[in-house]
């Protein structure tokens, strides 16, 4: 009779996609490339942040974007608008990016002209959370409508974030949004997440999200030298 | 729906370690999954079916041990268990510190499989 035998493993089940990661990590540390990847619901203001950031740090910054937001062309062409060289990603019905996506959409960007790369990443607040894509740095968007609770129902992707923008604060008169409950219950779970309230409508607070992400930039040229 | 990439990282992994142990046949497949993940036992098998047809890791069962969400407690440095679900009051209860760090909770590991 066949006997079954035990295979110690022990091994990260998403080691592949991590391995690329930190080789793309890599590589766009060599090329001084500050790669962003943004992630939130879907319709909590993605590409409105992006677009208002990027306008705000255009003049400092050679800006670049990876569109994956699902099939349609409706968010590249808002962002090619605004003349950053723009890559969109096919992922038909996928609900998230990962490393090797990444790293396809990177060999069609010259990255030698470039400071500061976003990736829009496809809306859902569960899958991304899974990938590392290689970023830099990672950043979730919590628009006021889908309520402060998301933090425990989504607990990975508020644990994995450097930062949190909360956007639509012009709404927050016509919510229930409790921000110190929010940011309480936050604390718990990453204590080092910086949270920016900001309103891409009107504006408020895009100064010292744009003011940070400058900052964070600039600390992360420096590691270089 | 990301259970079907986790899966395909299963797979992977798997087959490799499958291999170099000369297996005929993968049996079971245990994995250890932190509670911040939302992996459901029922998809991963659903879909760990599909990826690995035609494998010798084909009909293999998989078992999700989830590892609870645990938090580190700053001031004194001892680990207690939280309900990740509702954080609202947080003290740790040795030393009633309220500034904790996640210390387990989001592990995506394949710990052994079974082979003949």
């Amino acid at each position: 009779m066949d006997t079954i035998r035990l295979i110690d493993i022990k091994e990260e089940i998403l080691s592949d996609n991590q391995d690329l990661a930190d080789d793309i990590r890599g590589l766009l540390l060599k090329e001084k490339v500050f790669m962003l990847n943004l992630m939130a619901s879907p319709g909590a203001g993605k590409t409105s942040l992006l677009i208002k950031t990027i306008r705000q740090l255009k003049n400092d910054f050679q800006i670049g974007v990876i569109e994956g937001d699902i099939e349609s062309l409706v968010d590249s062409e808002k962002i090619m608008a605004e003349k950053v060289p723009t890559v969109q990603l096919r992922t038909g019905g996928a609900c998230h990016l990962d490393a090797p996506m990444i790293n396809t959409a990177l060999e069609q960007i010259d990255l030698k002209n470039l400071d500061l790369l976003f990736i829009e990443n496809i809306g859902n607040l569960v899958c991304p959370a899974e990938f590392d894509t290689g970023a830099t740095c990672k950043v979730m968007i919590l628009s006021v409508p889908e309520g402060d609770d998301k933090v425990l129902k989504y607990p990975l992707m508020f644990s994995v974030c450097d930062a949190l923008v909360i956007n639509k604060t012009d709404c927050l008169p016509y919510f229930d949004f409790n921000i110190d409950l929010l940011k309480e219950r936050l604390q718990k779970l990453n204590p080092d997440i910086k949270v920016f309230e900001v309103s891409s409508k009107t504006g408020e607070g895009l100064d010292s999200w744009c003011k940070w992400l400058e900052t964070e930039i600039k600390a992360y040229n420096e590691k270089l030298v | 729906m990301h259970e079907l990439g986790v899966t395909e990282g299963v797979l992977k992994v798997v087959l490799r370690h499958a291999e170099v142990s000369n297996a005929d046949r993968v049996v079971s497949i245990s994995l250890k999954v932190g509670e911040l993940h939302d992996i459901i036992e029922e998809w991963m098998q659903r879909y760990f079916d599909y990826v690995s047809r035609g494998t010798i890791a084909e009909g293999a069962k998989i078992i999700i041990h989830q590892s609870p969400a645990t938090v580190m407690c700053e001031d004194c440095g001892k680990a207690f268990p939280i309900n990740i679900r509702k954080m609202d009051k947080i003290l740790c209860p040795y030393c009633s510190g309220i500034k904790v760090n996640l210390a387990s909770g989001r592990e995506l590991i394949i710990e052994e499989i079974e082979v003949i």
